[in-house]
């Protein structure tokens, strides 16, 4: 695997995304939407003498909204990187350069992976400012960023945009417009963002120990696709099966 | 350059290439042509290393299709024109361009160099900077094959290069590979367009999942019947057409429009003894020409041949 070779396709994505309005404006809504907007409807109306566990509660299922944003965001992006060359019947002499369909798969990957999880750590620092605002003015303290806000910044949300974005891979294989791309694309990363919401909604462990269950389980999961998308992404599959 | 021995690639129970030999030499502009599904994309992309075959062998060079370390060799030194051009609309000519150069692994000078000298050639480098979806059909499909030259390949595969192109495009496409084919690249077309095959290709392989036929376009068009010599007269007749059915050299002789209408084996030679014959017989000749197949008559003939069978 030659980076330097991935990161020619990255950057090349990179400069096609910049000129779609479409995913620029969507990369620029999920940050404002979780990152500040949210926090700020969901923290200053609460009570002052509301108990420390409940804001535990609601602090936890605010960090979880960045693993489900870092998830749902390469619906968007993934599908025109990979649906948009479809669309645009560029895969055929892009296949023809002297590059390996893993340099090809690494970089069109880390072209819908990096944006994602920029936007998500920007949406992620919102929020530790507006909480900490909050919570400083409220309760005299910063509460962010814990323990819990660590593991699913950290841990939960690259996993879950690097098992969306796989999963992408797998959904561009099978459809020829970006629209069904990301519609199909949603409803895959559906199952991804329940698990995260009930499991930070319904109180069966202590947070952290939830979150760290579910970086293991996210990451054999994306281990698995990983071989599937590799073996999706083949030259031979792309032209001859690919619709 | 290419070398391929019994070829065959099948998608399930369809085969679109079947025992395909075949050899292209250095700096030869080879012709395939056949109708739609006839498995000239396949053995394009089969040659690029872009699909596997099912069986028999193909080199490009020293290089196996077989081999994925061959194959990474092989997609440096081709270029390929798609049939689909496969440009990024939102991107300019010049940065379509430069990241193809940069993953053909052109140094940077050099790809600057390949850029103006190609886009200058044909006639786009003021429009350099335009995003290419502004351009027209037959401006894209220029910066297409200045793609497909941007690493300055020595074999060079063009699928259907003026498909979809008005006749002004067209033209300066096939001028631009004639100029291609001045500089001694090797070159590979695939085409509808028999008159295209005609003007561009040394030789011409008609395909229809099997090698039908193969040879330079004239001897093709040679081999397809006997010669035939027109001979216009004055007034064709009874008495000019007995005296020319008695020479040994005329296979068949008929009265068509005024003209007498000739199978003779070598013109060169039997036409002059045909001319003193009719004038003897007093016949007033205006002018003799020669009657020959046309690349299309073969082709047609070739593939019928084969759809009967």
């Amino acid at each position: 695997m030659r980076f330097w070779k991935a990161w020619i396709v990255t950057t090349k994505d990179f400069s096609v995304f910049r000129k779609n309005k479409y995913i620029f404006y969507s990369i620029l809504a999920m940050p404002l939407m979780f990152g500040l907007i949210l926090p700020i409807a969901m923290l200053f109306i609460l009570p002052p003498d509301i108990p420390a566990e409940a804001v535990t509660l609601i602090l936890s299922v605010l960090n979880m909204y960045f693993a489900i944003m870092a998830s749902v965001l390469p619906t968007v992006i993934a599908s025109y990187s990979f649906v948009g060359e479809k669309v645009e019947k560029s895969l055929e002499p892009l296949l023809a350069t002297p590059t390996t369909d893993g340099e090809l798969l690494f970089g069109k990957s880390l072209a819908a992976f990096l944006p994602c999880m920029l936007a998500t750590y920007i949406g992620a620092a919102a929020y530790v400012v507006v909480a900490d605002a909050w919570s400083y003015m409220t309760l005299g303290v910063f509460l962010l960023p814990n323990l819990n806000w660590i593991i699913i910044v950290g841990l939960v949300a690259p996993l879950a945009c690097i098992l969306s974005v796989e999963a992408n891979v797998i959904v561009s294989s099978r459809v020829s417009d970006v629209r069904a791309a990301q519609q199909l694309g949603s409803l895959i990363v559906l199952p991804i963002i329940l698990i995260l919401l009930l499991g930070s909604t319904i109180e069966l462990m202590p947070a952290d120990t939830l979150a760290l269950i579910l970086s293991g389980a996210m990451a054999i999961a994306v281990v698995a696709l990983f071989f599937v998308s590799k073996a999706t992404f083949q030259r031979e599959e792309i032209l001859t099966k690919w619709k | 350059m290419i070398e391929t021995e019994n070829l065959t690639r099948k998608f399930g129970e369809l085969t679109a290439v079947e025992d395909l030999t075949l050899k292209v030499d250095d700096g030869e502009v080879f012709g395939f042509l056949g109708p739609n599904a006839a498995g000239k994309t396949t053995t394009i992309r089969m040659l690029c290393c872009l699909i596997a075959k099912t069986s028999g062998t193909a080199r490009i060079g020293d290089l196996s299709v077989d081999s994925p370390q061959d194959c990474l060799e092989i997609r440096k030194m081709v270029g390929l024109l798609p049939e689909n051009v496969g440009l990024y609309d939102s991107l300019s000519a010049i940065k379509n361009l430069d990241f193809y150069g940069k993953l053909y692994e052109v140094p940077p000078q050099k790809r600057e160099d390949n850029i103006k000298h190609l886009l200058s050639l044909l006639g786009i480098w003021e429009r350099r900077n335009d995003l290419v979806g502004t351009f027209s059909k037959g401006t894209k499909q220029k910066i297409a094959i200045a793609r497909a030259l941007i690493h300055d390949p020595k074999l060079l595969f063009l699928d259907e290069p003026t498909a979809n192109l008005d006749p002004e495009a067209s033209k300066t496409v096939r001028d631009f590979i004639l100029e291609l084919k001045r500089e001694k690249r090797t070159i590979f077309i695939n085409t509808h367009n028999l008159d295209e095959a005609e003007r561009l290709c040394d030789r011409i392989g008609i395909l229809k999942t099997r090698l039908l036929t193969i040879g330079a376009p004239g001897s093709l068009a040679r081999g397809l019947q006997a010669r035939k010599t027109v001979v216009h007269l004055q007034q064709a007749n009874d008495h000019a057409l007995a005296a020319v059915q008695k020479l040994g050299a005329v296979k068949n002789a008929r009265i068509v429009d005024n003209k007498l209408l000739l199978d003779v084996d070598d013109p060169e030679r039997d036409n002059p003894e045909i001319v003193r014959t009719l004038v003897a017989a007093g016949a007033n000749v205006q002018f003799v020409t020669e009657l020959r197949s046309t690349l299309e008559d073969v082709y047609l003939k070739m593939i019928r041949e084969n759809d009967a069978k």
